[in-house]
């Protein structure tokens, strides 16, 4: 796949909806593009994590260690980042993510994405919406959990 | 070693100078005769004086012309008889010279290995290494001359004096009359330079010592900006030897333009005097000429006496000053390193150590009055603070430093009074920085197997001879006659019988050390010679074979894109893929590769260069519009490797100039030449440009077999196609088991593959080939290319090897990670089960799992006995564990 096929599909990803394609051009040639086959692990809980992933192709499981075992809390697929929690707060990977297939993953390093993140607002914006979600449909699980267990 | 030069000379060439010498002596018969003849010939001869004709001489009866002729004869053959001799003497000389040079830097190295340690903390390499090698240069051709000269020269001035005393005795008088000044006023002015000699060579060597020591620290004077003082003081140092040697050259000059001076007085007292006598008639022409020739004659003589006699004090004031600088105290006695005992025997019973004091050159005493008790066969630790002395201590065991006090003896042996063949094979003592060598892996770690060359080796006819020849002359210099070249290494030491187990048991010691994994993996990345190991190739190709067998898996083929002839690699450069092959020895120059003619004309023949054109077009376009507007230094340079901040301007402008073209063709050679060569280092799967689309993937592959079909005269054999089934030699040992590449953006891909290799090797046997690949990595000066843990490891490793009765550490896992340091603590105690161990610790807590623990506290032991009789409540040892 090209630079320039690169750029197009990154101008589909709703966080780099707003940005120039210039500018969507060197993050293209910036990141890395990785493939991992199925049961790989981009990231692993606890693990120190120095890089975000936006998924281009391919679902991924996000799986976290419990007492009673490993517990698959969401599902990814195209359009999705991943990892973002450990390089925005700087703590160990809070979750291990496994490609269920074949996947295709672009690596944003740590730096790229505060690069990214300071010249383009929007996506800031963007991703705190993202995050935003995430926490309510989280909150409402739980609520859920909760009431099912006392119920 | 002898105080005075002559002395030196005397003792160690006696026979060669009192050949010389009477060769020189033998010389002036010729030459006194060459001055009888021309008389003959201008009297007799040619004006027929006091001789009637015909004349017999020799039983022959002569006219005068043939008297003429035989006379002219005669003297042609004394000039060749005396040139003859001039030859001689002067090849005798110069052999001699270097025999006696070769052993004069022979003595001062050995020195050198016999001083003792501390003398290192005050005379450095840079001070050492001008005197023995540039200092001692001139002392050689003095050498040669020594004798001879004087005796010649001076036999020849007393020849052609004799011969003017008997022509005129007055006259001769006159001669010389002006010789007694200058014999007094010259040794004055050679005094002075001698006294400015010295202070040269005192400057000189402390400008030797400056520039070795900032060549060590040139790290610290980049760190600190230093670089400018540094110039003002060499500046300084220049200046003050320059002035010496103005003034040396001053008063050497003064030296030569009086002689000069005094002689040319010579003619005129001739002139005058001999003129008068010729006017009355007391002397006769012939003479008086014969006279002025000798006179001349006398000028070439004694200059080169005065010339002799300023190298004398040159050269005697040089040996002096060296030799005063390899005679310092506590040199080592010379037999305890050359003697080699009928048999070493490994050292038993115990380690005592009696009323032990090491003063160092400050007089501050380090060790004190120790004395210790350990046995052989157990292990001890010694603990204490930063200056407990406990790193003197280990060195005083070890024999490598001299006590000043007291004894060490071990296994009932003296150190002091053991030689090297024991102390340096039985007992080991690695320190916290030990050095390794500029070699190969493999040469340091058997560097502790080397002593004495081996004792049945049999040369071929032809080598024998050359070996005669050295051994002869390395012994009329009492140098080593040993060879170097040998194989020194002392199987048995290792516990192993040939190459092969000495091998399998480096391994071993390597793995203990947990450096195995390191040298396998510069195996990998090393190079191998498959003409002369090809065992090692064939099994590299079956690994290769396997590789390609276990790819076939479809979870795993992706991993890696094989070679293949009839297909383009997307993770190889285009010049790669062009190419198929690895240029040897820079047949071609792979950044210019656009330009190499034969490219060129490939790159027309299969249209490939309108498309490259076009490619770098593209190429340089991406990178302009990436790449403007950040700073240099910027990460994106350095993963774009072949386009620099600098050149980016200048694509821009070529970028600006080629717009409007269709054709680039016609843009001018240089434009062309620079777009051209950017796609050849492009890595499509990495780079993701895009330029490789089906049409130049085509012309490439077409251009590929076009570049072999082709190939010319001046490039066969020096491009090494890819092979499938032949080792690629230059390609790593690695490279060649994948005959691929890694494919980029795989996740983990290098490392999965690096399993899969390593797996493979472990099955077919090839781990230890591989290793051994490792063993002839290079490290560099002072093992620069290794990060200082593997040095640490691999002077460990050394150590284990040779199976020490007694070894020494000294805090020599100080400065690896405390994973390692762990594992080497219980790895090393266990392969030293049942042998001597003594651990200097720089952590003390450990030393509760030895058998007996000795505390030092300013140099004294305040506690010793096992560990638990040691660690008191409120003891020093306490003290030192708390610390930690």
């Amino acid at each position: 796949m090209s630079l320039n096929e690169e750029v197009e599909l990154l101008r589909k990803i709703t966080l780099f909806g707003k940005i120039e394609p210039a500018k969507l051009k060197l993050l293209a040639f910036a990141s890395e593009r990785i493939v991992y086959d199925g049961g790989q692990a981009l990231c692993v809980q606890g693990e120190t994590g120095d890089a975000a992933y936006i998924i281009m192709e391919g679902a991924a499981d996000v799986i976290v260690e419990t007492p009673k075992g490993p517990l698959t809390v969401a599902s990814l697929g195209k359009n999705d980042i991943v990892g973002e929690i450990a390089i925005l707060c700087d703590v160990p990977r809070t979750a291990t993510v496994q490609a269920k297939e074949r996947l295709i993953a672009l690596k944003i390093s740590k730096d790229l994405f505060y690069r990214m993140v300071n010249e383009f607002p929007q996506m800031a914006v963007e991703i705190m919406r993202e995050l935003a979600m995430r926490l309510d449909r989280a909150n409402r699980r739980l609520r859920e959990a909760v009431a099912k267990a006392s119920g | 070693m002898e105080t005075s030069l002559f002395r030196y000379i005397l003792k160690h060439s006696l026979k060669q100078q009192v050949l010389l010498t009477a060769l020189a002596l033998a010389s002036f018969i010729p030459l006194y005769m060459s001055y009888e003849v021309p008389k003959t010939i201008i009297n007799q001869a040619i004006q027929g004086k006091k001789i009637a004709y015909p004349h017999s001489i020799l039983g022959l009866s002569l006219e005068q012309v043939e008297y003429l002729v035989l006379m002219c004869l005669v003297f042609l053959s004394l000039v060749i008889v005396n040139q003859g001799f001039k030859y001689v003497i002067h090849v005798l000389a110069g052999l001699t010279a270097e025999r006696m040079l070769r052993r004069l830097r022979y003595e001062l190295f050995a020195r050198v290995l016999r001083f003792p340690l501390p003398v290192f903390r005050r005379m450095s390499a840079g001070e050492v290494i001008p005197m023995i090698t540039s200092e001692v240069e001139p002392l050689g051709g003095f050498i040669g001359e020594s004798f001879s000269l004087p005796a010649q020269q001076g036999g020849t001035l007393l020849t052609i004096l004799g011969f003017l005393l008997i022509q005129n005795p007055a006259m001769a008088a006159a001669a010389v009359s002006l010789y007694p000044l200058q014999l007094w006023l010259i040794p004055k002015l050679q005094n002075k330079v001698n006294q400015l000699g010295k202070e040269r060579v005192r400057a000189v060597r402390r400008v030797s010592d400056r520039i070795g020591e900032n060549i060590a620290g040139v790290q610290e004077i980049h760190a600190h900006d230093a670089a400018n003082r540094e110039l003002a003081d060499f500046s300084d140092r220049m200046g003050n030897i320059f002035f010496i040697r103005l003034r040396i050259y001053i008063l050497k000059f003064l030296v030569k333009f009086l002689n000069n001076f005094i002689q040319q007085l010579g003619p005129f007292v001739f002139f005058l005097f001999g003129g008068y006598l010729v006017i009355t008639g007391s002397l006769d022409i012939g003479t008086l000429l014969a006279a002025l020739t000798a006179h001349k004659d006398l000028a070439a003589p004694w200059k080169e006496l005065l010339t002799y006699y300023q190298l004398k004090e040159d050269a005697r004031i040089k040996y002096e000053q060296v030799i005063s600088q390899f005679d310092p105290p506590g040199l080592k006695d010379e037999r305890l390193q050359t003697v080699e005992p009928d048999k070493v025997e490994p050292l038993v019973g115990e380690i005592t150590v009696a009323g032990l004091t090491y003063q160092d050159d400050q007089n501050v005493t380090l060790v004190d009055n120790i004395a210790l008790t350990a046995r052989l066969d157990r292990h001890l630790a010694i603990v204490g603070a930063g200056q407990s002395g406990k790193d003197e201590l280990c060195l005083l065991l070890a024999g490598l430093l001299a006590p000043t006090k007291g004894t060490v003896a071990i296994g009932g042996h003296n150190l002091a009074e053991t030689s090297e063949a024991i102390t340096g094979r039985r007992i080991t003592h690695v320190g916290a920085s030990a050095f390794i060598f500029n070699g190969t892996i493999g040469s340091n770690l058997f560097y502790g197997l080397r002593h004495r060359p081996p004792k049945d080796h049999v040369y071929s006819e032809a080598r024998e001879k050359e070996r005669g020849r050295m051994i002869k002359e390395a012994l009329a210099s009492a140098n080593s006659p040993d060879d170097h070249a040998l194989d020194w290494t002392d199987y048995a030491a290792a516990g192993a019988k040939d190459a092969a187990s000495l091998a399998t048991e480096a391994l071993r010691v390597l793995h203990l050390v947990d450096l195995e994994k390191d040298v396998y993996l510069l195996g990998l990345r090393g190079r191998i010679d498959a003409a002369a190991r090809p065992e090692i190739a064939a099994a590299v190709l079956k690994a290769r074979a396997a590789l390609k067998e276990r790819l076939t898996d479809p979870a795993i083929a992706h991993l890696v894109e094989i070679y293949d002839r009839e297909r383009f690699n997307s993770n190889a450069t285009i010049a790669e893929n062009l190419i198929f092959g690895t240029p040897i020895e820079g047949a071609i120059d792979m950044d210019h590769i656009g330009e190499h003619p034969y490219i060129a004309k490939i790159m027309v023949k299969v249209g490939l260069d309108v498309l490259m054109l076009a490619a770098g077009r593209e190429t340089a376009q991406t990178m302009v519009e990436l790449f403007t507007g950040l700073p240099p230094e910027h990460e994106f340079f350095q993963q774009f490797a072949f386009i620099s901040a600098d050149d980016l301007p200048e694509y821009k402008a070529i970028l600006g100039r080629a717009e409007k073209m269709t054709d680039l063709r016609q843009l001018a050679e240089a434009d062309r030449a620079l777009l051209i060569s950017l796609p050849f280092k492009v890595i499509p799967a990495r780079h993701r440009l895009g330029i490789d689309t089906p049409e130049l993937v085509a012309k490439v592959l077409e251009g590929r077999r076009v570049f072999a079909a082709d190939l010319p005269a001046d490039l066969k054999g020096k491009i090494d196609f890819f092979d499938h089934d032949a080792y690629n030699p230059a390609h790593t040992v690695l490279d060649n088991i994948l005959f691929g590449k890694i494919a980029h953006g795989i996740a983990q891909a290098s490392e999965r593959v690096g399993a899969l290799v390593g797996e493979l090797v472990e099955q077919l046997g090839l781990h230890q080939a591989v290793v051994e690949v490792g063993l002839s990595y290079e490290v560099g000066i002072a093992g620069g290319r290794l990060t200082a843990s593997q040095r640490q490891r691999l002077a460990i490793a050394r150590a284990l090897l040779k199976r020490p009765d007694l070894l020494i550490l000294s805090e020599a896992t100080a400065m690896l990670d405390a994973r390692t340091q762990t594992h080497l603590f219980n790895a090393v105690r266990e392969e030293c089960k049942g042998r001597g161990l003594i651990w200097a610790l720089h952590r003390a807590s450990l030393a509760r799992e030895f058998d007996q623990v000795a505390v030092l506290h300013e140099g004294k032991i305040v506690a010793q006995g096992k560990p638990e009789d040691v660690d008191s409540e409120g003891g020093r040892f306490r003290e030192l564990v708390a610390a930690e």
